[in-house]
Protein backbone atom coordinates (compact mmCIF):
# COMPACT_ATOMS: atom_id res chain seq x y z
CA UNK A 1 0.00 0.00 0.00
CA UNK A 2 1.17 3.58 -0.56
CA UNK A 3 1.41 5.78 2.12
CA UNK A 4 -0.74 8.59 2.18
CA UNK A 5 1.88 11.74 2.15
CA UNK A 6 3.30 9.89 -0.85
CA UNK A 7 0.34 10.46 -2.85
CA UNK A 8 0.44 14.24 -2.48
CA UNK A 9 2.14 15.89 -5.93
CA UNK A 10 4.62 17.68 -3.84
CA UNK A 11 6.17 14.63 -2.45
CA UNK A 12 6.46 14.06 -6.23
CA UNK A 13 8.16 17.60 -6.33
CA UNK A 14 10.63 15.88 -3.87
CA UNK A 15 11.50 12.83 -4.97
CA UNK A 16 11.93 14.06 -8.73
CA UNK A 17 14.54 16.67 -6.91
CA UNK A 18 16.13 14.05 -4.96
CA UNK A 19 16.49 11.36 -7.65
CA UNK A 20 17.71 14.23 -10.39
CA UNK A 21 20.31 15.32 -7.65
CA UNK A 22 21.43 11.43 -7.69
CA UNK A 23 21.73 10.74 -10.75
CA UNK A 24 23.30 13.88 -11.85
CA UNK A 25 26.27 13.45 -9.17
CA UNK A 26 26.58 9.99 -10.34
CA UNK A 27 26.79 11.39 -13.67
CA UNK A 28 29.53 13.88 -12.87
CA UNK A 29 32.89 11.86 -12.80
CA UNK A 30 31.81 10.70 -15.72
CA UNK A 31 31.52 14.07 -17.28
CA UNK A 32 34.57 15.13 -15.35
CA UNK A 33 36.89 12.33 -16.93
CA UNK A 34 35.80 12.52 -20.58
CA UNK A 35 36.57 16.56 -20.45
CA UNK A 36 40.00 15.51 -19.17
CA UNK A 37 40.74 13.60 -22.21
CA UNK A 38 41.22 16.70 -23.75
CA UNK A 39 44.30 17.02 -22.03
CA UNK A 40 45.86 13.60 -21.68
CA UNK A 41 44.01 11.74 -25.08
CA UNK A 42 42.69 14.04 -27.30
CA UNK A 43 41.96 11.25 -29.98
CA UNK A 44 39.87 9.56 -27.46
CA UNK A 45 37.83 12.37 -26.92
CA UNK A 46 37.46 12.87 -30.15
CA UNK A 47 35.97 9.18 -30.87
CA UNK A 48 33.94 9.28 -27.61
CA UNK A 49 32.48 12.51 -28.95
CA UNK A 50 31.86 10.35 -31.93
CA UNK A 51 30.30 7.83 -30.17
CA UNK A 52 27.83 10.32 -28.58
CA UNK A 53 26.62 11.15 -32.20
CA UNK A 54 24.53 7.91 -31.79
CA UNK A 55 20.80 8.46 -31.46
CA UNK A 56 20.12 6.49 -28.60
CA UNK A 57 23.31 8.85 -26.62
CA UNK A 58 21.23 11.69 -27.86
CA UNK A 59 18.54 10.50 -25.86
CA UNK A 60 20.34 9.58 -22.70
CA UNK A 61 21.94 12.65 -22.80
CA UNK A 62 18.02 14.72 -23.26
CA UNK A 63 18.10 12.71 -20.01
CA UNK A 64 20.61 14.58 -18.47
CA UNK A 65 19.58 17.71 -19.54
CA UNK A 66 16.14 17.25 -18.45
CA UNK A 67 17.50 16.39 -15.28
CA UNK A 68 19.48 19.23 -14.81
CA UNK A 69 16.87 21.26 -15.85
CA UNK A 70 14.41 19.97 -13.47
CA UNK A 71 16.88 20.02 -10.69
CA UNK A 72 17.46 23.86 -10.68
CA UNK A 73 13.71 25.35 -11.39
CA UNK A 74 12.90 22.37 -8.31
CA UNK A 75 15.85 23.78 -6.70
CA UNK A 76 14.82 27.96 -7.00
CA UNK A 77 10.77 26.50 -5.56
CA UNK A 78 12.72 25.17 -2.86
CA UNK A 79 14.79 28.35 -2.28
CA UNK A 80 11.45 30.94 -3.18
CA UNK A 81 9.86 28.75 -0.42
CA UNK A 82 12.18 28.88 2.14
CA UNK A 83 13.29 32.45 1.65
CA UNK A 84 10.64 34.50 0.11
CA UNK A 85 7.07 35.05 1.70
CA UNK A 86 4.89 31.86 1.44
CA UNK A 87 2.52 31.63 -1.34
CA UNK A 88 -0.21 29.32 -1.81
CA UNK A 89 0.37 27.95 -4.98
CA UNK A 90 3.44 25.67 -4.10
CA UNK A 91 2.04 22.47 -6.61
CA UNK A 92 1.71 25.09 -9.54
CA UNK A 93 5.11 26.11 -8.99
CA UNK A 94 5.94 22.69 -8.69
CA UNK A 95 4.00 21.42 -11.98
CA UNK A 96 5.78 24.69 -13.78
CA UNK A 97 8.78 23.25 -12.96
CA UNK A 98 8.84 20.13 -14.43
CA UNK A 99 6.86 21.54 -17.56
CA UNK A 100 10.20 24.36 -17.73
CA UNK A 101 12.41 21.54 -17.47
CA UNK A 102 10.28 19.58 -20.36
CA UNK A 103 10.45 22.69 -22.52
CA UNK A 104 14.50 22.81 -22.08
CA UNK A 105 15.31 19.28 -22.64
CA UNK A 106 13.00 18.82 -25.39
CA UNK A 107 14.24 22.13 -27.22
CA UNK A 108 18.19 20.49 -26.32
CA UNK A 109 16.82 16.94 -28.39
CA UNK A 110 15.59 18.76 -30.75
CA UNK A 111 18.73 20.45 -31.69
CA UNK A 112 20.82 17.37 -31.22
CA UNK A 113 18.74 15.00 -33.35
CA UNK B 1 19.58 18.34 7.07
CA UNK B 2 22.13 17.55 9.71
CA UNK B 3 24.34 20.79 10.80
CA UNK B 4 22.81 24.55 10.41
CA UNK B 5 26.01 25.00 8.67
CA UNK B 6 25.64 22.46 5.44
CA UNK B 7 22.03 23.70 5.17
CA UNK B 8 22.99 27.40 4.32
CA UNK B 9 26.66 25.75 2.63
CA UNK B 10 23.46 23.97 0.48
CA UNK B 11 21.73 26.71 0.03
CA UNK B 12 24.49 29.75 -0.94
CA UNK B 13 26.31 26.69 -3.30
CA UNK B 14 22.69 26.50 -5.30
CA UNK B 15 22.52 30.29 -5.61
CA UNK B 16 26.11 30.68 -6.82
CA UNK B 17 25.12 27.95 -9.32
CA UNK B 18 21.41 29.18 -10.32
CA UNK B 19 22.66 31.67 -13.25
CA UNK B 20 25.83 29.31 -13.90
CA UNK B 21 23.55 26.35 -14.57
CA UNK B 22 21.08 28.51 -17.34
CA UNK B 23 24.39 29.38 -18.65
CA UNK B 24 25.65 26.00 -19.16
CA UNK B 25 22.37 24.70 -20.39
CA UNK B 26 22.09 27.44 -22.82
CA UNK B 27 25.74 26.96 -23.71
CA UNK B 28 24.53 23.00 -24.42
CA UNK B 29 21.46 24.15 -26.56
CA UNK B 30 24.03 26.41 -28.73
CA UNK B 31 26.69 23.56 -29.02
CA UNK B 32 25.26 20.82 -29.97
CA UNK B 33 24.00 21.79 -32.86
CA UNK B 34 26.13 19.63 -35.66
CA UNK B 35 27.55 17.27 -33.27
CA UNK B 36 30.57 18.07 -30.95
CA UNK B 37 34.28 17.66 -31.62
CA UNK B 38 37.41 18.71 -29.01
CA UNK B 39 38.37 21.29 -31.47
CA UNK B 40 35.05 23.15 -31.51
CA UNK B 41 34.80 23.06 -27.50
CA UNK B 42 38.15 23.93 -27.21
CA UNK B 43 38.31 26.64 -29.49
CA UNK B 44 35.27 27.86 -27.17
CA UNK B 45 37.06 27.05 -24.18
CA UNK B 46 41.25 26.96 -24.26
CA UNK B 47 42.69 30.29 -23.21
CA UNK B 48 39.80 32.04 -21.95
CA UNK B 49 39.81 33.70 -18.70
CA UNK B 50 36.22 34.04 -18.69
CA UNK B 51 35.40 30.15 -18.94
CA UNK B 52 38.24 29.60 -16.89
CA UNK B 53 36.21 31.38 -14.16
CA UNK B 54 32.70 30.60 -15.02
CA UNK B 55 33.90 26.89 -15.41
CA UNK B 56 36.07 27.23 -12.08
CA UNK B 57 33.62 28.42 -9.57
CA UNK B 58 30.50 25.69 -11.14
CA UNK B 59 33.16 22.73 -10.56
CA UNK B 60 33.30 24.56 -6.78
CA UNK B 61 30.22 25.25 -6.00
CA UNK B 62 28.84 21.37 -7.13
CA UNK B 63 31.56 19.97 -5.41
CA UNK B 64 30.14 21.13 -2.40
CA UNK B 65 26.67 21.10 -3.64
CA UNK B 66 26.51 17.28 -4.58
CA UNK B 67 28.79 16.17 -1.70
CA UNK B 68 26.46 17.55 0.66
CA UNK B 69 23.36 16.38 -1.08
CA UNK B 70 24.60 12.69 -1.08
CA UNK B 71 26.02 13.36 2.34
CA UNK B 72 21.76 13.77 3.64
CA UNK B 73 20.64 10.55 1.02
CA UNK B 74 23.30 8.34 2.20
CA UNK B 75 22.28 9.59 5.94
CA UNK B 76 18.57 9.25 5.88
CA UNK B 77 18.54 6.13 3.47
CA UNK B 78 21.52 4.28 5.35
CA UNK B 79 21.01 5.75 9.02
CA UNK B 80 24.72 6.48 8.54
CA UNK B 81 26.01 9.17 10.96
CA UNK B 82 29.15 10.30 12.58
CA UNK B 83 32.40 10.64 11.54
CA UNK B 84 32.24 7.65 8.55
CA UNK B 85 29.23 10.20 7.15
CA UNK B 86 31.96 12.83 7.47
CA UNK B 87 34.39 11.08 6.00
CA UNK B 88 32.10 10.23 3.05
CA UNK B 89 31.04 13.57 2.35
CA UNK B 90 34.81 14.93 2.43
CA UNK B 91 36.15 12.80 0.59
CA UNK B 92 33.43 12.98 -2.18
CA UNK B 93 34.02 16.90 -2.36
CA UNK B 94 37.72 16.22 -2.26
CA UNK B 95 36.62 13.83 -5.72
CA UNK B 96 34.81 15.87 -7.44
CA UNK B 97 37.11 18.48 -6.54
CA UNK B 98 39.87 16.72 -8.08
CA UNK B 99 38.03 16.09 -11.33
CA UNK B 100 36.56 18.64 -11.88
CA UNK B 101 39.30 21.21 -11.63
CA UNK B 102 41.46 18.66 -13.93
CA UNK B 103 38.30 18.86 -16.81
CA UNK B 104 38.19 22.85 -16.37
CA UNK B 105 42.09 22.95 -16.71
CA UNK B 106 42.15 20.24 -19.58
CA UNK B 107 39.48 22.59 -21.57
CA UNK B 108 40.51 25.67 -20.75
CA UNK B 109 44.33 26.21 -20.11
CA UNK B 110 46.54 26.70 -23.01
Amino acid sequence: MIRPHRAHSLWFAYILHRLSGLGLAVFLPAHFYVLSLALTQPERLDSLLQWSDQPVVKFAEFGLVFLLAVHIFGGLRLLAMEFLPWSANQKTIAASAVAGAFLISTTFFLQAI
Amino acid sequence: MLDIRLYMLQRITAMIMAPLTLGHIAVMIYAIQGGLSSAEILGRTQGSVMWFLFYGTFVVAVSVHAAIGLRVIVAETFKMAGFALSVLTWSLCLIFLFMGARAVMAVTML
